[in-house]
């Protein structure tokens, strides 16, 4: 048997618009076979997983307000994607703009300072967090060091350096060893934009940004150059981009966004410092960001997708007793199959039979 | 055309006698082949037959089928429908082993070799049985003693020329002891000597019974060359002729369907300014085994067509590079319209109405997945398609569609993606999209290469024609007869060094062969 | 003698970033960037943990985790070469699918703790002072580590199918029309790729830290693709990179145990910093992709 791929001469375009949801559909047939497999019921393992969270108002918040650092992130990280970068630190530089951000929480602390605290944290964050992105960016610009590579590894660098703070030098005096920090003063604290619940400013920024993006990608010049830029580098060049420029760009826009949900995270959600964030929104986010086609409109529906899927997953915990790991289990599923629908839509599979004629699918 | 008029004798004479065998059942028998591409057919009910001995030339446009057809008789495509006899019995080849098996061997034109491998592992990996890298070496000096195709085992492929490359490709044919061996325009790479050559080793590989299928749109080669012809147009058989009976002209026409004329060529508008002045352009770029320029000095003039001939990898991409300003150097070396600009970037001289076409098609000079109208914010970033940031989109898709209307550019949708237009089609929408705005200063790297016959005299008029309204034009190219057809001066490139220009009139073919190698011709002996 | 046991944990450390490292070697040099290791890696843990409990067996321990590591490389392949998925996207999803499924399948064995596994004395040798201990002394994983390593480098140089395969991943449309089996060699390539993460996670299951703990692989998988580049997609070098790297972590270990006046995390950090160091510093003196097959993560589509 021999088989082999050719690109389709004419994709379709609803088949391209299905991709995801097929894919989806595909990860729940699998996770009802692996959770009966375990030896759960299917029926009620969707019903914590998916009903439950939707059926009342506390769930749904729940939903938006995870929903919320996924999209902000996964927005960034689609204009790297476009641009064919591979930008899957964005653990890292979320914890870094934690940490910047964090920094002047730790030192306003007890000062009545203002107003004016938490807005320029959440700007501080967007700062640590383009910083925090640019060393891969720079690397590869400067050295072509891999951005895969370089942009993890620091993942696990700044882990350690909060690591460090919150044990050490910012840990709460009266906190009896924890490794934490003192809980924020109220200036510190990102507001609610509704009364009562956690769902707080983060959310208006976040889909301004989709909005936002959404334009820059759609109608203006610097859209094109990224898009131009991920499609044929060289084209690029000769239409006068400077394509280490664009590299820098679109790392320093997804690290600022992702350092912009890391501090949020630590002001609206945490209330404090902790040695230990590790949420995993940095590398769930990698697959809202193709789960949305890298449509800052997708990746808004996607984030709510995929926050159910943790929200969910956290419930079937509580509820039938299945541990946490199911769910990174689906998706890294959901994740594999959006990619191979997604070129199913352009490639077609031919599979030879010995000697005789091929047969397409 | 007339029949009668394909059998005007006077034609030159053949150089070895027919040493066709005619009476046992033929080499090879291709049978209503055809294949299919979604509804497009590349190839419909084909019938080919080749016997022992012969050269077999198989001609055609860009597009007309030939490419395929010949993929399929070396098992790399699969028919959609038709038979395939081998000395007289129905095969199916459904892979290149299958068809190296039966004997036969393919020098492609694009070379299938791997860069990074010696040149005994490159032959190696395409020997079917148990070859081990001495017995190649052996082997292969063997052969290239017997032939004339001397190499060096043990050097990286990526050091070689194109010659070299090709030699690589005939012995490993050659080793296999073929009795059929195909070629893919094996001469678009060589110099007029180095091809010479080459036919003596055809001839002599004809005369010890192995048939030859030799593709090629170079008319007058395959007259000397080839005893018998099959003429393909749109994916079908023509007709089948004996090519020493035909003219160039004729054969031409069968080729095309109609006279597609040569172009207009006025003489030069007398005009002394200087468009783009070079002086001692050094230039060595970061790329790996990229080809550094060597004190490149020439001038340019508005009116005027100025050829650049060489063969392909002797600093080609780079003086382009440096012309566009896409690679920068020192500010004196690149002097356009009087300005120094060797180290302004690429749009900084767009702004100074010069443009640039380069060779590659898509990747290079658009971008596959995006629209023709998106495509020409590439190079066309003014004309008001940008305003604050946002791009007029109704306007890019404007100047696409005059592009599309003013130079013939056959699309099928609206505004297709760039990677779904035909090389023709797609070349001469870059090349239109930069004509249409009057360029003072055109550089074109490759002009027509891999175009049909059509296109690429509309694209040849259209260069000539732009010099003769008062702009300079500089077309880089390894198609001699090209420049021959469009310029007023050519010059020589080789190996990074440019040669004295000169009156197209004051060069022959043989001549600018002799440049191409270095001077006096060193080097072509065997 | 402190000396002898600091290079005694370095060659255990240096050894599961070796395996793992020379069957990534093999993947990309057939053209196939799958940076899925460290789910493959964990997976072998994983599974090679369950297993050893299980049939309280390390033989058989060995066996599951290696199958393990393969069959996740299976599932990269069907997709990857079978469906024409991005490469590099396959290989992250492959990495969380395999740090989940790894957690769900080693649930039940947090806690559990192996014996170690015994060391093969070469007779004679390993009674030679200092070197004995050092170089004959080891457990089986250590000899088949260098032992692979020497095949690796023989079947690519030596073999028709090693040609066959460097051609594959140095050009696949130039193999392609010359007929070579480009997806059946890759395919082969992907699944001895994962059985060699596999066998690496084992050993860090069943011999490094003799227990199971969910993502215990923490990145290793990681700077064992890190290696390859590193060592130009040369097995030799495999051993030097794999090595130095073990030796950074082990000693930043000691480090920490000798309580010097820093702070333990920029220990930690330590083997990560040093793995960008070394991509670095091997771009800045040979050129990023020098020695990288020209080929590699890129699709093989047929026009």
């Amino acid at each position: 048997m021999r088989i082999e791929l050719s690109r389709r001469p004419d994709p379709s375009p609803v088949a391209r618009a299905l991709a995801p949801v097929f894919a989806a559909v595909l990860v729940f047939a699998l996770g009802a076979v692996i959770v009966y497999l375990m030896g759960k019921s299917p029926s009620q393992v969707f019903y914590a997983y998916i009903v439950y969270p939707l059926s009342d108002a506390w769930g749904l918040e729940q939903i938006i307000a995870k929903a919320t650092p996924l999209a902000l992130i996964a927005v960034g990280l689609s204009y790297c994607a476009r641009a064919n970068l591979w930008n899957i630190g964005a653990e890292g530089q979320y914890t870094m703009g934690a940490i910047f951000g964090g920094w002047l929480a730790i030192h306003t602390h007890g000062t009545d300072a203002g107003y004016w605290v938490w807005p320029t944290m959440l700007v501080l964050g967007a700062l640590g967090g383009m910083l925090w992105g640019l060393v891969p960016a720079l690397l590869k610009t400067r050295y072509n060091v891999n951005e895969i590579l370089s942009s993890l590894m620091l993942v696990y660098v700044v882990q350690q350096l909060l690591d460090y703070l919150g044990r050490g030098p910012w840990r709460d005096p009266q906190g009896r060893n924890m490794p934490n920090s003192a809980i924020f003063d109220g200036n510190a604290i990102i507001p609610s934009m509704i009364d009562g619940t956690s769902v707080h400013y983060e959310t208006l920024i976040a889909l301004l940004v989709v909005l936002i993006s959404a334009v820059v990608f759609s109608r203006t010049v610097f859209g094109y150059r990224i898009r131009l830029t991920g499609d044929a580098p060289r084209a690029a060049h000769f239409a006068g981009y400077d394509n280490r420029t664009t590299t820098l760009i679109v790392f320093a826009i997804s690290g600022a966004l992702a350092g912009l949900a890391g501090i949020a995270e630590i002001s609206g959600t945490n209330h404090q410092i902790l040695a230990e964030i590790r949420t995993g929104y940095g590398f769930t986010s990698i697959i809202v960001a193709f789960l949305g086609r890298l449509n800052p409109i997708g990746i808004l529906f996607a984030s709510l997708v995929l926050s159910l899927s943790v929200i969910g997953g956290q419930n079937a915990q509580l509820m039938v007793k299945l541990p946490y790991d199911l769910t990174s289990t689906f998706q890294g599923l959901l994740l594999m199959f959006i990619l191979a629908a997604d070129a199913m839509v352009s490639y077609r599979l031919h599979i030879f039979r010995g000697k005789g004629r091929s047969h397409a699918v | 055309m007339a029949d009668s008029s394909l059998h005007m004798p006077g034609s030159s004479a053949p150089a070895v006698e027919n040493t066709v065998d005619d009476t046992s059942p033929p080499l090879v028998e291709l049978r209503g082949i055809t294949k299919l591409y979604g509804s497009l057919a590349a190839n419909n009910d084909v019938h080919l037959t080749i016997r022992s001995g012969d050269i077999h030339a198989l001609l055609g446009e860009n597009g007309a089928g030939k490419s395929t057809l010949v993929k399929i008789l070396y098992g790399v495509v699969e028919p959609s429908a038709g038979e395939i006899f081998w000395q007289g019995e129905k095969t199916v080849i459904s892979s290149p082993v299958e068809a190296r098996n039966l004997g036969i061997g393919m020098v492609f034109q694009h070379f299938s070799l791997f860069d990074e491998l010696t040149v005994a592992e490159n032959i190696a990996v395409a020997l079917s049985g148990d070859w081990s890298l001495t017995r190649v070496r052996e082997e292969a000096k063997t052969i290239g003693e017997t032939y004339g195709l001397t190499l060096d085992p043990d050097r990286g492929v990526w050091s070689l020329s194109a010659g070299e490359r090709q030699r690589i490709e005939i012995v490993r044919c050659l080793l296999q002891k073929p009795n059929l061996l195909i070629l893919d325009e094996p001469t678009s790479v060589l110099t007029p000597q180095e091809s010479e050559r080459l036919f003596e080793t055809l001839n002599r590989l004809s005369a010890e019974g192995c048939a030859i299928l030799y593709i090629s749109h170079r008319l007058d080669e395959v007259r000397r060359l080839c005893r018998t012809a099959t003429i393909m147009r749109a994916g079908e058989v023509v007709r089948t002729i004996d090519p020493r009976r035909s003219s160039s002209r004729e054969i031409a026409a069968m080729m095309v369907g109609a006279d597609i004329g040569e172009v207009r060529f006025t003489a030069a508008a007398d005009n002394t300014r200087e468009k783009l002045v070079v002086s001692h352009l050094f230039f060595r770029s970061e790329e790996t085994h990229a080809r550094a320029l060597n004190n490149i000095s020439f001038t340019v003039h508005a009116g005027e067509v100025f050829g650049i001939a060489g063969i392909a990898g002797n600093g080609q991409t780079e003086l382009f590079d440096v012309l566009s300003g896409e690679q920068p150097t020192s500010p004196g070396a690149v002097i356009i319209s009087g300005m120094p600009v060797g180290d302004r970037g690429i749009d900084e001289r767009r702004k100074m109405h010069a443009a640039f076409v380069p060779e590659e098609r898509l990747g290079h000079a658009a971008a596959p997945s995006h629209t023709l109208s998106e495509n020409t914010l590439v190079s066309r970033k003014d004309d008001d398609m940008v305003r604050t940031g946002f791009v007029v989109f109704r306007l890019a898709r404007r100047l696409a569609r005059r592009v599309v209307s003013a130079f013939d550019v056959r699309v099928s949708d609206k505004d297709p993606e760039a990677r779904t237009l035909s090389g023709g089609n797609l070349q001469k929408y870059i090349v239109g999209r930069e004509i249409i705005a009057k360029p003072e200063l055109l550089v074109v790297n490759q002009p027509t290469w891999g175009v049909d016959a059509g296109a690429a005299r509309l694209i040849r008029q259209s260069l000539v024609d732009l010099s003769r309204e008062g702009s300079a034009v500089v077309a880089i190219s390894q198609d001699m007869d090209e420049l021959f057809e469009i310029s007023d001066r050519i010059a020589v490139l080789r190996e990074g060094s440019l040669c004295p220009p000169r009156p197209t009139g004051a060069w022959t073919k043989e001549s600018i062969g002799l440049e191409m190698l270095g001077q006096g011709g060193e080097g072509v002996s065997p | 003698m402190l000396f002898e046991s600091i290079l005694l944990t370095i060659i255990t450390a240096s050894t599961p970033l070796l395996i793992a490292a020379l069957g990534e070697l093999v993947t990309e040099k057939a053209g196939v960037l799958n940076l899925g290791v460290e789910g493959m890696m964990v997976m072998g843990a994983a599974c090679g943990f369950a297993g050893a409990v299980i049939f309280d067996s390390t033989v058989l321990g060995v066996l599951c985790g290696t199958l393990a590591g393969t069959a996740t490389a299976l599932l990269f392949a069907v997709v990857v070469l079978g469906f024409g998925a991005n490469q590099t996207g396959a290989g992250l999803a492959l990495t969380i699918f395999g740090l989940g499924l790894s957690g769900l399948l080693g649930h039940s064995f947090i806690g559990a703790k192996r014996e170690p596994v015994s060391m093969l004395f070469i007779p004679y040798l390993s009674d030679i002072p200092f070197f004995g201990k050092v170089l004959f002394s080891q457990d089986a994983f250590v000899y088949f580590s260098f032992a692979l390593t020497l095949l690796v480098y023989l079947f690519l140089n030596k073999t028709r199918a090693g040609l066959n395969l460097r051609a594959i991943g140095e050009n696949h449309n130039s193999a392609h029309v010359l007929g070579l089996p480009v997806l059946k060699i890759r395919f082969w390539a992907i699944l001895f790729g994962g059985a060699c993460a596999g066998i690496s996670g084992v050993y860090l299951s069943l011999v490094y830290t003799r227990f199971w703990s969910t993502g215990m692989t923490s990145g290793k998988g990681w700077i064992a693709i890190a290696l390859v580049v590193f060592a130009s997609w040369k097995p030799g070098w495999a051993v030097v990179g794999a090595y130095i790297f073990g030796a950074a972590s082990v000693l930043q270990l000691h480090a920490q145990a000798a309580q010097f006046n820093i702070p333990h995390q920029i220990l930690t950090a330590f083997p990560y910093v040093a793995t960008i160091l070394a991509l670095l510093i091997k771009s800045i003196r040979y050129g990023r992709m020098a020695g990288a097959p020209g080929s590699l993560g890129i699709d093989y589509v047929l026009d």
